[in-house]
């Protein structure tokens, strides 16, 4: 019976559970559940080996809506209870869905940690640069002056950006897509499946109750093409309606130029290298901003490195190679002991 | 018959202080307790242990206390700086590391000024006099040497130049003065195995094994312990040596071992992990007196264990629970301000239903309070410090051993029960040691597990009538896809519900399941005259004091009884009508009266308080003679 459900093929549909979905109408989180089922189909993932885990927030509900094993957990601590299951089954698929909240502020540490211990799991950071579960407070990633009901005088604590966050850290995998691009969005979620190690993955996601419009410059269809410049490996960084602009490295720094206003050849753009060991070009790109440039998106960083739970079995494997396998008798009589004769 | 402690003054014949013996035969004694005291540096722990070690391994029965400094390095020759091993030995049941010490070896005079109120009246006194320095004497605020003058009359002292002749020894040897530092302590574990006609021989072999790489480091340290060794027996400093009486009762036919709680703990774990067949999975953060726990089992990778130092207590767990709804017998293991992290965390465990064992080796609080010392003040935080209704099982280790069988029945009943299972355990038996009649396999409980698998009639939330436990169903398995959270579920489906019938039935269940608990638990023992008019609880560590403070009492013809909570939740069917069966009832406990309020307020009886909370376990003779004072009235 398992195998007749191995061989059968998935479609979409049937990576959907039958919980109605209870998100506001027109909230961004819509189109990346979507566009993450179509990915799983893409994928022909197992079901059973799917495990989904959340934190707490709006976005953290994603797990009911989907088919798969699911752990709704506690507020921020989502990669603390992924890492336990990826130590336990190596081989399952294990996403965590996170909020900006949820990740960068009461789970600020965990994000770190799981980061930097590189397991295989893939993370998503649904941005939507606000609190939206308990109803528009200011998160961490809000923008200084932002209003809202815990700033009703304009926010003044300066924000966290999560792509230099996740960089620092150690992140092996690191992407950023806006929630209004659903190939996009299945295309870079299937890319970070794939990836040996851990994922981050930055959605720019419209809370449309507590925030609508705060990625809107850069994610709106129309803005698109002039507000963000999508990275691709080994090919020049260009953007614009017709991609004749683009970035060049002028000393340490980066500039936007425009290839036939100010008569630069393609040539002299600088050509992304997400594989690169040194990460200074990534951390370069991740920490662009909107206005000044246009917005980066796509996979700014892929590299291998050794993977958390791999190592982890291995280890387990050599001590038990090294000193024999498990004898509970031989554990209990090691050491001193003595014998008191009958 | 000399009891475990009890009397400040050691009886005449029994006691190792006759001076006016001078026999090659050494005398015999009874329950003896010594104590080593030194700066933090001296290698006292390491001391006392293998002389512990040694003894156990001899036949004696042995219990230890070890109290070090919360600093690693407090200033040197301070009294902040004091490490302190105690231990009690004799020929027969030994259930504390005894009240009043019979022979005290200090390395400095921090360690005679911080001890000596522990020595009894004519007790041994064994001094390094070489570190008697007017410098350091001036430190613990020593105006004269007492060495020197009548301070010490009431003892018998013993002044050895442990650090010259150490030297001396060493010397041939060209060691640095470092190493000679070092083996300071062998040199005094060699002339007290030579006081108590202790065999070198498994010292020998333990620094052959210790320090197997290191031929020069074995080397000095043999000469140390030789040197010491023979240094007693050259001399006529002591008048006689000492043995311990043979037993009188023959132990339990055995192989025997010598172990600490945290041990013990980490054995048994591994043990019920391999017998349910499930790979164990340990979240931790480092904690004293915790940590300890993380190491040992970090040491067994090959059952296989996997042990995960997280970031944070919270991390920890969140990673145990994580192990363990995808399949692992999943703990995490702490001390009080780690469990006041974890809270939120085992509400989930609670509301999701997983097995999850819980350690918390209890120190002094709140806060930081004393990270290396003893307290039972946990019992209500472990009851009650989560939001909502949240009840789970709760289990108390009452000595070293008791850990081993404790973390068995933690993991059958939350394997059962499908409920999370909080260990209290304390400073005091994790740190102490005692010899373990290692069980044979056939001893051990059956630990059963099976995960569900039945795709046809799957329902998360779907009960088991008798135990009221859930399916365990792994990710992995095809078919059996489902959420689970820490919103309210609804009966059967597990899916989401909030309605109000609906949560009024779960919170019920979850209580229901914890209170059929009981029918798991065995009925009380109760010790002592069971027609007595005087009960005395107690729970956890106590268990040796009160034990012995009883058979005292019994010996001295006062009647009196004891029962032991080894479940403080659900608390034991029987112990409502054992509470009331007495005329008094005295609850002993390292807190300010958490169980006494709790069972005052279960079963309305009018039980009084023994309570103490200096970060030191009760002495037999504390709760011996309360039970005098409540017999006479
Ligand atoms: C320990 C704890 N503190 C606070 C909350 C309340 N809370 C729930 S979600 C949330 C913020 C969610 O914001 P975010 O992570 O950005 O997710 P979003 O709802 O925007 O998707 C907060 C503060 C909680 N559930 N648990
Ligand atoms: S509050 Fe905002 S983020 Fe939450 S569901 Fe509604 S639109 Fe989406
Ligand atoms: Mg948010």
């Amino acid at each position: 019976m398992a195998e007749a459900i191995e061989q059968k093929e998935l479609v979409r549909k049937d990576y959907v559970s039958d919980v109605e979905v209870r998100w506001c109408v027109g909230c961004g989180d819509y189109g990346i559940l979507k566009s993450f089922t179509v990915a799983m189909a893409k994928l022909q993932l197992p079901k059973e080996k799917v495990c989904i885990v959340s934190g707490i927030g709006c976005s953290s509900r994603f797990p009911y809506y989907v088919d798969t094993y699911g752990f709704h957990s506690v507020h921020g601590r989502a990669p603390a209870v992924a890492t336990g299951i990826k130590l336990t089954q190596p081989d399952l698929s294990v996403w965590v869905i996170t909020g900006d909240g949820d990740a960068l502020s009461i789970g600020g540490n965990h994000f770190i940690h799981m980061l930097r211990r590189n397991p295989d799991i893939n993370m998503i950071l649904f941005n939507n640069q606000i609190y939206g579960l308990t109803k528009g407070q200011a998160s961490p990633t809000s923008p200084i002056g932002k209003i809202t009901k815990s700033t009703p005088f304009g926010l003044i604590d300066g924000p966290m950006h999560p792509l230099p966050m996740a960089l620092t850290a150690g992140a092996t995998f690191v992407a950023r897509v806006p929630d209004t691009d659903g190939a996009m969005i299945t295309d870079i979620l299937m890319q970070a499946h794939k990836h040996k190690g851990v994922a981050f993955v930055e959605i720019l996601q419209n809370c449309n109750i507590f925030n609508d419009g705060a990625w809107f410059p850069i994610a709106k269809k129309a803005n698109r093409a002039e507000n963000s410049i999508v990275l691709k490996h080994g090919e020049p960084m260009t953007f614009g309606a017709d991609n004749t602009k683009g970035f060049r490295l002028n000393g340490m720094n980066i500039e936007v130029v425009d290839m036939e206003k100010d008569g630069v050849d393609i040539s002299e753009l600088l050509v992304h290298d997400a594989q690169s060991q040194d990460a200074t070009l990534a951390f370069k790109l991740a920490n662009l901003a909107h206005p000044e440039f246009p917005y980066p998106v796509g996979v700014f960083r892929q590299v291998e490195a050794p993977v958390y739970e791999s190592g982890v079995r291995k280890q387990e494997h050599e001590v038990a190679e090294k000193f024999g396998n498990a004898d509970v008798e031989k554990m209990l009589h090691s050491g001193e002991t003595w014998q008191v004769e009958a | 018959m000399q009891k475990e402690v009890s009397a400040d003054k050691a009886p005449d014949k029994s006691s190792p202080i006759d001076e006016d013996r001078r026999s090659n035969a050494p005398e015999e004694l009874d329950i003896t307790t010594i104590r080593f005291a030194g700066d933090s540096g001296d290698g006292m722990q390491l001391l006392g242990t293998r002389f512990a070690n040694t003894s156990a391994v001899f036949g004696k029965d042995v219990m230890t206390l070890a109290e070090y400094p919360a600093e690693i390095r407090a200033p040197a020759g301070t009294i902040a700086g004091v490490s302190g091993f105690q231990l009690s030995m004799g020929p027969q049941d030994i259930y504390t590391a005894g009240d009043m010490v019979d022979v005290l070896v200090v390395m400095n005079p921090a360690a005679l000024k911080s001890n000596l109120e522990h020595v009894k009246e004519d007790g041994i006194l064994i001094v390094n006099e070489d570190t008697f320095t007017a410098k350091n004497l001036k430190k613990v605020g020593y105006d004269e040497n007492p060495l020197e003058n009548h301070a010490l009359a009431g003892y018998r002292v013993f002044p050895v130049g442990i650090s010259r002749l150490t030297a001396l020894a060493l010397e041939p040897l060209g060691v640095e003065r470092e190493q000679v530092n070092k083996s300071k302590n062998l040199f005094a574990l060699g002339l007290i195995c030579w006081l108590f006609n202790m065999p070198l021989d498994n010292t020998l072999n333990w620094l052959k094994t210790k320090f197997g790489k290191k031929p020069d480091v074995i080397k000095a340290n043999t000469e140390a312990l030789i040197a010491g060794n023979k240094y007693g027996d050259s001399n006529q400093l002591f008048a006689t040596s000492y043995v311990i009486k043979k037993r009188e009762k023959q132990k339990q036919p055995g192989t025997y071992r010598y172990l600490n709680g945290n041990s013990a703990l980490s054995m048994g774990l591994i043990t019920a992990a391999n017998r349910a067949d499930l790979h164990l999975f340990l979240g931790s953060y480092p904690i004293t007196p915790a940590s300890d726990i993380l190491h040992e089992l970090s040491r067994h990778k090959e059952f296989p264990v996997t042990t995960f130092q997280a970031e944070d207590e919270i991390a920890a767990i969140g990673a145990a629970i994580g192990a363990s709804f995808s399949g692992s017998l999943a703990v995490t293991s702490t001390s009080g301000p780690g469990m006041a992290l974890k809270t939120e965390f085992i509400g989930l465990a609670v509301s999701i239903e997983l097995p999850l064992v819980i350690i918390n080796v209890q120190r002094g609080g709140p806060s930081t309070g004393l990270p290396t010392k003893m307290e039972q003040s946990d019992l209500f935080q472990a009851l009650w410090s989560r939001p909502g209704e949240c009840p789970l099982i709760i289990l108390a280790a009452n000595s070293p051993k008791d850990c081993f069988d404790t973390a068995i029945e933690a993991c059958r009943l939350t394997l059962k029960y499908m409920t999370p299972v909080i260990i209290l355990s304390d400073g005091y038996i994790a740190n102490g040691s005692e010899a373990w009649r290692i069980p044979s396999m056939d001893d051990l409980p059956e630990m059963k597990n099976e995960f569900y698998t039945n795709a046809k009639k799957f329902h998360p939330y779907q009960r088991d009538s008798k135990t009221l436990a859930r399916p365990w169903a792994i990710p992995g398995t095809p078919g059996l896809e489902h959420r689970v959270g820490g919103l309210e579920k609804e009966d059967i489906t597990g899916g989401v519900d909030q309605s109000a019938d609906n949560h009024a039935k779960m919170v019920h269940f979850r209580a229901e399941k914890v209170a059929r608990v009981v029918a798991d638990i065995p009925p009380l023992e109760i010790e002592g005259d069971k027609d007595a008019d005087l009960l005395v609880v107690g729970w956890g560590s106590s268990y040796g004091a009160i034990t012995r403070a009883v058979m005292n009492a019994t010996d001295d013809n006062v009647s009196v009884a004891s029962v032991h909570l080894r479940h403080l939740s659900p608390l034991p069917q029987d112990l409502g009508d054992i509470l009331k069966r007495y005329k008094n009832v005295l609850i002993v406990e390292n807190n300010l009266g958490q169980l006494w309020t709790l069972l005052r307020s279960i079963y309305l009886v009018d039980a009084k308080l023994l309570s103490k909370v200096n970060g030191v376990p009760f002495k037999i003779s504390e709760i011996e003679s309360k039970i005098h004072e409540m017999v006479k009235g």
